[in-house]
Order: structure tokens, then sequence, then C-alpha cells
């Protein structure tokens, strides 16, 4: 009974990540974090992408601070920021944010406030997306773990 | 985990053990760098800051055996770092594959504990890991340690040979400029054999040099002299050429040529691997980013440059700023001082210099292509910068397009580059999937291919459209996107549709090769199609061929049954 729940609870959190691969919204980096996860750090892939969330969310309030400074936006300063939540995202593997903030650093370059504007928007978009996501299944996870009779530290 | 006191390694188990600091402000991958060293058995230690590393490397003089450092932290770059800890460790520097610098090509280590004859053997060309790293690099690394302890025995037995010869020499050869060169105080640099580095495992038994004045090659010198070959060029290059940009003054053409005999093939090399790897996961990013930095009008070098392979390039050219050109983009892109680093400004800015010269020299050379997996991939990326987007639409030519590139160009490439017949290729999945599992297949399939990520039916219809508003040259509406798509180009058109190919995948990674489409797509059509899990349709998924996920082998059609998770669990997904 208990056997039956875990493997159907994998298979959903298996139909999620293709999923997610199909879309683009992650690629192969995540799957190199998977595998670092063993028996010694079981919560591995949880931790590295909550710390991620975590200094995403501050990169992305800077952002917008920065951008809704209607006098002069310091495009340089979101070039910065946006390096490292391109240099972040890449480590999770979280694709689809980081080609956008790709694009939204190629505004500002060009000190393009519409065109950061829309890359705003749209990474916010795409990062609460992500986060949905991964949310869901680590929340696959847990109830798997669970449901295979296995303690498992409840985790955001 | 923190040395509580003075360590050294565990000499019996070597490589396990090894002492590693860890240095970068991003902690997710400070996070998970750690992780893949312990799981090399390595005894792993982690900075966020490079002042902390600083403090840990000055303070603990032969505490860790290896440095790996990012090269972009905020309040100090990798190399400064380096240069404050004055060359006692082993140093690899860690680069965000976006962003590579040529001036990571420098001598970089020397130990940290041998005793003090012994302290001038320096290494030659360093190191640099690019992110995201491979497994499979982090467990080389103690290879750096165990040459240089190799190279080290065999410079005493040398050094021993020759003491007084050296001691004498030292006084007549060198004057005190050099040693100021050097970076290093006097007595240190005297105690130093002279000593001509011979690490290069090429170069055993280069005993006949003992005749000849020697040099230590500190870092700043090293980098003189990289820079130096960067500007002249790989395949131009020559000891006197060299020595005359170095402009050091007490530097001989002999110790030049003999240096540039030592390290100049190793430092290509390193270059060319780098470069190759670089190119098989970024794509795009390298080969049309620098272009924004050369004002000249690229007109059809341009154009060339961006249809051949940025590889191809980069092959000729590891020395020659095209390179800088190609990986360049990479190169003069990022190195640009958007990056919060004055060091790196110096070098920067020879980089960008380069670039105009760099396309004439090497765009009209026809390459071998390395790969042609790599090949393929660039030239279909290489138009389609995501990175440079913008600067593309101001810095190219008009003439240049996505499809006119001209078919020689494209000779090297298995198939030829012909966006229009690709596109015609947008049918349903299909064949598509197939193309793109086979590498060296023109853009178009990949394009196509990826359409069967979540975006869905929409996929292939929506291209089209795209491009044909695009061959109107017609007013885009803005619905493209916040692409500063005020681009009615083509190119641009094509850039944004390419936008997400970014990572290239290799043949291993077919996964990133097939949902390229769906990032164009959340990026090209504005925000209209955001809601994406609409869009992703269980009967296309059922429609994929299995060969598509071969990286991941699992039966695709398996996923949904419960009954076969087996195939599930060979596959990467969670056990």
């Amino acid at each position: 009974m208990l056997g039956l729940g875990a493997d159907r609870l994998r298979a959903d959190m298996n139909r999620l990540l293709a999923l997610l691969f199909h879309q683009g919204v992650l690629d192969e980096q995540f799957l190199q974090l998977q595998q670092l996860q063993d028996e010694s750090s079981p919560n591995f892939v949880s931790e590295v992408v909550n710390i991620y969330f975590h200094e995403s969310e501050k990169l992305l309030r800077n952002l917008r601070g920065l951008l809704m400074d209607r006098e002069c936006s310091d495009y340089k300063k979101m070039g910065i920021h946006l390096n490292q939540f391109i240099g972040s995202s890449s480590s999770i593997g979280a694709k689809r944010v980081r080609n956008v903030c790709v694009a939204f650093r190629a505004a500002s370059e060009q000190n393009n406030r519409a065109g950061c504007l829309r890359a705003l928007e749209l990474l916010e978009h795409e990062y609460c997306y992500l986060k949905n996501k991964m949310h869901e299944l680590f929340q696959l996870e847990q109830q798997r773990l669970l449901a295979a009779g296995v303690r498992y530290p409840m985790q955001n | 985990m923190m040395d509580n006191g003075f360590s050294s390694p565990r000499k019996d188990a070597f490589p396990v053990g090894l002492r590693v600091l860890v240095v970068d402000d991003d902690p997710t991958w400070l996070k998970i760098l750690e992780k893949m060293l312990r799981k090399c058995s390595y005894e792993v230690t982690t900075c966020g800051l490079a002042r902390d590393a600083l403090h840990l490397l000055r303070e603990r003089k032969d505490g860790y055996d290896i440095v790996i450092s990012d090269v972009n932290m905020p309040d100090m770059d990798g190399f400064k770092l380096l240069e404050h800890v004055g060359l006692r460790w082993i140093f690899l520097l860690l680069n965000a594959s976006d962003k590579m610098y040529s001036c990571h090509l420098t001598v970089m280590s020397v130990d940290g504990e041998t005793s003090q004859v012994m302290k001038g053997v320096q290494h030659g060309a360093c190191d640099y890991l690019l992110k995201p790293i491979r497994m499979k690099e982090l467990r080389n690394i103690w290879q750096h340690v165990f040459r240089k302890k190799i190279n080290e025995v065999r410079d005493i037995e040398i050094l021993e040979g020759m003491e007084s010869i050296q001691m004498a020499r030292n006084g007549l050869d060198q004057s005190n400029d050099g040693y100021l060169l050097c970076g290093e105080d006097l007595t240190s640099v005297k105690k130093r054999k002279d000593v001509e580095s011979k690490h290069d495992d090429k170069d055993p038994g280069d005993n006949s040099s003992t005749k000849k004045a020697r040099v230590v090659w500190s870092v700043d010198l090293h980098q003189k002299f990289v820079e130096a070959v960067n500007q002249i060029g790989f395949d131009k290059v020559g000891p006197k050429k060299i020595l005359d940009l170095m402009n050091v003054p007490w530097l001989t053409r002999e110790n030049v040529a003999s240096h540039l005999q030592r390290e100049g093939f190793p430092l290509m090399q390193k270059y060319r691997l780098y470069l190759s790897r670089l190119l098989k996961e970024n794509d795009t990013k390298i080969s049309v980013g620098g272009i924004k930095h050369s004002d000249s009008p690229l007109g059809d070098s341009a154009n060339s440059f961006g249809t051949q392979n940025s590889i191809n390039i980069q092959q000729n050219d590891v020395s020659s700023r095209s390179y800088g050109f190609s990986g360049n983009s990479l190169l003069v892109q990022n190195v640009e001082p958007r990056s919060h680093d004055n060091e790196r400004k110096g070098i920067v800015s020879k980089i960008v210099a380069e670039p105009k010269r760099a396309l004439t020299v090497e765009v009209p050379d026809p390459h071998k292509p390395r790969s042609s997996q790599m090949e393929f991939g660039h030239s279909l990326t290489s138009p389609a910068s995501e990175v440079n987007y913008a600067e593309y639409d101001s810095n190219f030519p008009t003439k240049f397009s996505w499809w006119e590139i001209p078919q020689s160009r494209l000779k090297q490439e298995q198939k030829p580059l012909h966006l229009d017949d690709g596109f015609s290729h947008l049918t349903w999945p299909g064949k598509q999937q197939h193309i793109q599992v086979d590498y060296p297949q023109p853009a178009p399939p990949i394009i196509s291919g990826s359409s069967v990520t979540g975006r869905g039916m929409g996929g292939s219809v929506k291209i089209k459209p795209l491009y044909d508003e695009c061959r109107k040259n017609g007013s885009q509406p803005e619905k493209s996107g916040f692409n500063l798509r005020c681009i009615s180009d083509l190119e641009s058109a094509q850039k944004n549709i390419n936008w997400g190919m970014s990572p290239f995948a290799t043949l291993d990674d077919d996964f990133q090769v097939r949902w390229v489409q769906g990032d164009c797509y959340a990026m090209n059509l504005g925000l209209e199609n955001i809601d994406f899990p609409e869009y992703f349709d269980r009967g296309l998924l059922a429609d994929v061929p299995t060969h598509l996920y071969d990286a991941v082998s699992f039966d695709y059609q398996n996923l949904y049954d419960p009954t076969e998770c087996s195939l599930i669990e060979q596959g990467l997904f969670i056990a």
C-alpha cells in the first residue's frame, strides 16, 4: 500500500521534471545537482535551491528598485546584479531564468529602460514559475519519502 | 570545515585529503563546489569573500594545496587575490562560462611548503575552470599539485648541481630592475635559484640552458608575455616581437624564446580546450558578442564571422585576438568594465582593442572544424547571440542576414545553414527531433525540435509568422517582447529565436538543444505566452520519439506507466 503511493509519487515527480526540461525551465545542471545528492546530504538539492531562491529574491528586489528610479536608472549596477543572477541561475540549471537575465543585461547595456522593464517583468514571471515548480517538486519528494516510510525533515 | 592548525597533506593517501580552499561570492556555487570537492574526497574550506580567503591564506601559509577562486567577486577578483597571496599556491580560477578572459592564462602557481631554495619554482600556465564545472575536472586538480611536486624534486637536483654558478650569475645577469619587476625582494630572489622553469614536461632535460641567463617568470612577467602573445597573434608570434611588446628592459630574446617554447604551446592548448568546451556550452554568445566592441564596420567579415564557426576562428587564433573575438564575445563583452574590477581593465582594454583586427585576420581563414558538433553549433547559433541581441542590431550592417550567410562559409559544416529551408521543416515534432539528436544539422531543426517543448503546437506555427514578419522587414509589433526589438531585421528575429539556444548542448546534452524553442518563445513573443503549463500538451509528449532523450536514456512512453518505473530510474530522475 505504502509502496504504491511512493511509486505513483515518484512518477509524478518525474513527469514534472520532464515537463520542466521540456519547457527549458531546467537544464542539465539540475541533473548534476541531483547526482550530487547522497546519503551524506540527502537534502542537498533543496538546500541549494533554497539558497538560490533567497539570493534571487534579493537580486530581484534590487533590480526592481534600480529600475523604478525614474530619475536615473543605474544600469551599470543592474548589470552587476544581473551577472550575479546569471551566475547563480546557471548553478542550478535555471535555464530560462538565466536567458531572460541575459537579455535583460543586454537591454541594460543599452540603457534601454523600456526593454529593461519588460525584461524585469518577464524575469519575475519566469522566476515565479520556477519557484512554484520547484516547490511542487519538493513537496512531491517529501510525500514520496513519507509514503516510502522515510523520515524527512519538512522543508520549504 | 576549517583547519584548526597547521596541517600537512596526507601524502600517503594523495590525492585524498587534498586541501582545497574555495573562494566564491555566490553562495549557491560555493555550496555546490564544496559538495563536489568533498565527493572527490578533498578537504574543503569555503570562503564567501576574497578578503577572508586572503586572511586564511596568509595565516596558514601551508594550510592549503590548491586555491580555487572565482574570478568575478565584488570585493576582489581572482587575480588580485592571487597577486596578494604572492604565488604561494596552485591557483585555479573559476569562471562563469560566459565570461572568459584571456588574462586568465597566466602563470599561477607556486607551492607553499617547499624549502626556501625551491620557492622560486613557478608553474606554467595556470588552469582555469569554467562554470558549470564537471566533477571530472575537479577530480583532476590534484594533478597540478602532483606535477608541481615532481618538478620541484627535479629542479632541486638540478639546482644543487649548479648552485655556485647560479649565485654568481645572479649578481651579473640580473639587474635590480628585473627583480623589482618580478615583484619580489632581492633576498628572496637570490635565494630562489635562477632556474628556468622546467615544469614543462615536454622539455624535461634542457640542461643546455644552463649556459644562458635564466629568468624567473613571475606572474607579472608571464602576464606581460601572454598579453604580448595575444596582441601579436599566436600564428605570428616570435620571440623578438614578444620581447618588443613586453617592454621589459632586462629581458633577453633568449629568455623569451625559451619561455615561448615552454609556455606557448601548453598555453594555446589550454585555451583551445577551454574554448571548445565553452563553445559547446555557450554557442552564440561567444561568437557575436565581441562584435559589439568593434566599431569598425565589420561588414563582410562580420558576416563570415557571424556565420563561421566560432570554433574555426578560435582554433586559428587561440592566440590571436580574434580569438578574443570569437570566444570573445565572451572576452570582449564580458571583459568590459561592467565588472567591478580595475585590475582587469588593463588587459581588457587590450582585448577590446583587438577584435577588429582579429576579425580580419581570422575570418577568412578556412579552418578545419574541430568537430562537426561544435562547428555546427556555432554556425548555428553564431548570428544569434542571446547576449548581444540589441548590440547586434546596432552594430551589424543590415546587409548581414542570417540566411544569406554565404554557403561557402558553411562548407566546413556538414550541412549548409539554410534557415529558410530549415523552417520549412517546421512541422510538428516528427523528424526534427531526430535531427536534433544528430548534431551536425542546420539550425532550423533545432529550433523546430525544440518546439517539442511545452510551447506546444504553437511552436512551429509561431516561428513562421515571426520570420515572415521579419522578412518583410515590417514593423514588428511590440509583442515581440521586451527585446529591444525595435528590430525588424531578420537577424534580430533570428537572434530572438535562437536566443534560448544558449548553452549549446553537445550530443550528450540533448536536453538543452531540445528545449531551446521553449525559451525563444517566452522571450520573443512577449508576455502573451507566459502561461507555460497550458502549452504543455500531453499528446505532444507522447509523440516525442524516444531517441530524442538519448542522454536521459529513458523511454518516454513509459514515463506515464507507473508499472515501469525502472526505466525512469535508469535515467536521471530522482530515485
